[in-house]
């Protein structure tokens, strides 16, 4: 049984803002994860400790049983070596809620990107592979197109491409759906669902709740820095255990 | 109107054109590569911040005139630059010159330069940062294309304000177009038409400047335009 992702007590404040208290997770391969919480509850942050975005103050981080080595410097903590984090981000895709396309580059060139200049890989085999990813995702046809001449659903999958083009071993998308206009939501759920269905190691952020407890192979309800309550989708969006997730799935689910 | 005194004016000035033109772009080349250096080190080190703040304070806050005399007639006080590699360059005004307007160029260019970077929309950073990019390869394929081409208009200002500055050289003896005016002018008194003719003449290099700058900026901007397909 392979860990694609294991996070262990990890720790994390903001100023005096405990935002993290000790969180634990692993995702095995295959496994899709939801995690949901409310506002506030760190579960951006949680997602965003992974590749490092946001260095951890305490605890673990480990990618395909690869633990990133910390270091204490100058009373703070940091990675100890940038190539591995450098390396590691690599084999992580992370999808973004405001997709944080580059805008000079087209569609394409923002796919291959990554794996010409970081992975160093053939640019011809690349872009070659970049063509099926994004006909996969429904951009054949916006190779050439700037991200600005898109639509947000067409970015966010283009964004999903570009994550994707790294061969990742696992996937991370933060609120992916949350700057969309509600007709577009569909669309990027659409191309999720078939990574899912592919089985892909994925890690989502959501506040799509139907969208959640319908791909999940495991939920996670963060609330207050802690994991409140964890478990299949059924127990956690049909019948929780704790009264807050209680509280919170009902809440979303009646909106 | 004496048509033929302003025609052979225009003959003469024209031969100093080519140096207005070397000037300009040698120092502009040459301050811009400066620039792009001094704003990324500004960017990415404390220590670095302080020094081009303090470059900038300095060469910003003194007369390029100034500048210029400085590095031609100061510099050659010191034996250890009368004896260093450099000498046989810094010891002729061209060269002079060029240092001076580089310089300058470069303090006004960093802080143009410094405005584009803070323009790179955090997001891009981070999808880079995540993509496993070094911050060296960040520069370069991300942040740099993307400051570079916002701070591009303003950086053609800049351009047409060298061109205006090269006039400064006349006074360490190099015959560019303003030098050739005020020759001719000591010959003739004719102070009008010889400046009417030198101003034409800088008004046209500079209305090809103005239009080559906004030609590449549409190059490379097709994200900014509105959709062509």
């Amino acid at each position: 049984m392979n860990l694609a992702v294991a996070v262990t007590d990890l720790r994390k404040s903001f100023g005096r803002n405990e935002v993290l208290k000790g969180v634990s997770l692993a995702a095995r391969e295959g496994e899709v994860i939801s995690i949901i919480g409310a506002s506030g509850s760190g579960k951006s942050t949680l997602l965003r400790c992974i590749p490092m975005l946001e260095v951890p103050d305490g605890g673990e981080v480990a990618i395909a049983g690869e633990t990133i080595r910390m270091r204490e410097r100058h009373g703070r903590r940091e990675p100890a070596d940038a190539a591995q984090v450098n390396r590691i981000r690599g084999e992580l895709g992370f999808v973004f809620q405001t997709f944080n396309l580059w805008a000079h580059m087209t569609v394409l060139q923002n796919v291959i990107e990554a794996p010409v200049h970081v992975q160093k890989r053939p640019r011809a085999e690349c872009v070659a592979e970049a063509r099926d990813i994004l006909e996969k995702v429904g951009l054949g046809e916006k190779l050439d197109a700037y991200p600005a001449h898109l639509s947000g659903g067409q970015q966010q999958r283009a964004a999903i491409a570009r994550a994707l083009a790294m061969r990742p071993k696992a996937l991370l998308f933060d609120e992916p759906t949350s700057a969309l206009d509600p007709e577009l939501v569909g669309e990027v759920l659409r191309v999720m669902r078939a990574l899912a269905a592919e089985g892909r190691t994925m890690l989502i952020v959501t506040h799509e709740m139907g969208f959640a407890a319908e791909v999940s192979t495991r939920a996670v309800f963060l609330a207050d820095g802690r994991i409140e309550e964890e478990g299949p989708p059924a127990q956690v969006f049909g019948d929780p255990l704790t009264e807050r997730c209680r509280q919170f799935v009902g809440r979303h689910l009646n909106r | 109107m004496d048509f033929d005194f302003l025609g052979d004016t225009m003959m003469k000035l024209l031969a100093g054109v080519p140096l207005t033109l070397q000037l300009t772009a040698i120092s502009v080349a040459i301050g811009a590569a400066l620039a792009i250096l001094l704003a990324v080190l500004r960017a990415v080190s404390r220590p670095g911040e302080y020094f081009v703040r303090f470059y900038v304070f300095c060469l910003r806050g003194t007369p390029l005139l100034l500048q210029i005399f400085l590095i031609y007639y100061g510099l050659g006080q010191f034996a250890f630059v009368r004896e260093s590699i450099l000498w046989p360059f810094l010891r002729q005004p061209y060269w002079c010159a060029i240092l001076a307007l580089s310089l300058n160029t470069a303090a006004y260019g960093s802080e143009i330069v410094r405005g584009g970077l803070q323009s790179v929309p955090a997001g891009a950073i981070e999808a880079a940062r995540a993509a496993g990019m070094s911050k060296l390869l960040m520069y370069r394929r991300i942040i740099l294309p993307l400051a570079l081409r916002q701070a591009l208009p303003a950086y053609g200002n800049e351009m047409v304000i060298m061109v205006k500055s090269t006039s400064l050289a006349s006074i360490v003896t190099l015959m560019e177009v303003s030098g050739i005016s005020y020759a001719i002018i000591s010959e003739t008194y004719r102070a009008l038409e010889v400046f009417l003719c030198a101003g034409s003449i800088y008004l046209v290099i500079n209305f090809l400047i103005t239009r080559a700058v906004a030609a590449v900026e549409y190059r490379i901007t097709p994200h900014l335009r509105p959709v062509s397909t």
